[in-house]
């Protein structure tokens, strides 16, 4: 007789959370149980696609294997999220579309097909989000996924790092139709805190962004930009920084600049991965869990 | 009554003139170092002040907008082309700081740093 779980307890059953997750293994007589309402997303970041350089010698393939170790997730995510920086950078407004092209293509191989995008400065600073809206339209949004109230903010657009004050009327207004213990979820690129302003990890007006959102009970953030994964909390608000996919970049502060680190032909594709994210909608909370690009 | 109301202004002038000397005494000469940004440097790269005395950085662009931050002093600046930033900052202690653009300016923005020295 198979013993029914939910997902958060199959991964922990499993061993499987934290960080360094094999996908794709199972025990017998297991069978992942419906737990209501209780869903799960995936969290990719910092693609870079269009990057080439010594610290990642496979840059033309880690997205694409990023891609199938989604696709091999035993259980798929209700949807999937991307915090920024599809594209490395080019002055070129031609071969910045190209980039995007070549990256919509890509991740049009993943299974899931509710795909929500989001700009980094790489994509956007340079021309205000122009390129970036043609292919993956509006840089802010909200959206509702089964009593999970979803915000994504733009702190790009605006090569300042700044959201501006006209996007923090609009988050002003949103925030206003929720009650004040919703379950509220922040994707955005850049942290919206403090994190070392002297490598520029921050957001110029982050602290505005905070104040409207500390009066709510119930506020996660889940965002990208320093290429490791990274928690923090401000007040009751928890920060959750996502690792990157074309190079990972040094702890905030641990050396003079914030240059990637070198790729480790013994170890490839050491420091970078994507997410899970579970969330458990009546307990407002979510469990975390980190997955390589390919298996060790 | 008037020759007396007189002797009391210069008085009060001449203590004036002294507070206004004094001040002056406390205060170091402030300096001016012009920096040029251009994409993906500081021209010049270091900047070398002393501990107390203020230094007014006059900041232009070669050509994208850039960011002048020093946030080890809470001070920065925003260089748009054609104009010219001036920020005074007193350096309130000594050592090596970075000097970073804060203005998303193209695939060289994440090394452009400079360095500001603040001797004793």
């Amino acid at each position: 007789m198979a013993n029914k779980f939910s997902r958060r307890q199959f991964l922990k059953l499993t061993g499987m959370g934290g960080v360094g997750v094999v996908v794709g293994s199972a025990l017998p007589g297991v069978v992942l149980a419906d737990a209501g309402d209780d869903f799960y997303f995936v969290q990719l970041s910092d693609t870079h696609w269009g990057f080439e350089g010594a610290p990642n010698p496979d840059a033309k393939g880690t997205l694409k294997k990023a891609v199938a170790a989604v696709n091999a997730l035993e259980q798929q995510p209700d949807f999937i999220v991307f915090t920024g920086d599809l594209t490395h950078t080019t002055d070129n407004p031609v071969e910045r579309r190209r980039r995007m092209a070549e990256f919509k293509q890509i991740v049009s191989e993943l299974k899931v097909k509710t795909v929500r995008f989001m700009p980094g400065e790489h994509d956007a600073s340079l021309d205000q989000g122009k390129a970036y809206k043609e292919f993956f339209g509006p840089t802010n949004y909200t959206f509702d996924h089964k009593g999970v109230h979803f915000i994504a903010l733009d702190n790009v657009s605006d090569a300042r790092a700044m959201i501006g004050d006209e996007q923090l009327a609009w988050l002003a207004a949103d925030l206003k139709q929720q009650k004040v213990d919703a379950p509220i979820v922040v994707l955005t690129h850049r942290p919206l805190f403090d994190l070392a302003p002297q490598w520029d990890w921050a957001t110029r007006d982050g602290a505005k962004a905070m104040e409207l959102l500390m009066p709510y009970q119930n506020v996660t953030v889940f965002y990208g930009h320093i290429h490791q994964e990274h928690h923090h909390k401000t007040g009751h608000i928890e920060h959750h920084a996502a690792k990157g996919l074309m190079f990972p970049l040094p702890a905030p502060g641990s050396q003079p600049n914030r240059a990637p680190l070198p790729w480790d032909p013994a170890h490839p594709y050491k420091g970078l991965g994507f997410r899970s994210v579970d969330a458990d909608v009546d307990e407002r909370k979510y469990e975390i869990n980190e997955f390589p690009v390919v298996k060790a | 009554m008037r020759a007396r109301l007189a002797v009391s202004t210069a008085i009060m002038a001449v203590a004036a003139a002294s507070t206004y000397v004094v001040a002056q005494a406390a205060q170091p000469k402030e300096r001016v170092i012009k920096v040029v940004a251009s994409r993906f440097k500081y021209t010049p790269g270091t900047l070398k002040v002393k501990k107390g005395q203020p230094v007014v950085f006059e900041l232009t662009t070669a050509d994208v907008p850039m960011g002048f931050n020093l946030p080890d002093f809470n001070a920065r600046g925003d260089i748009l082309p054609g104009k010219v930033t001036r920020l005074r900052v007193v350096p309130d202690k000594s050592g090596t700081f970075v000097v970073l653009c804060d203005i998303f300016c193209g695939s060289g923005h994440e090394e452009m740093n400079g360095k500001l020295v603040v001797v004793d």
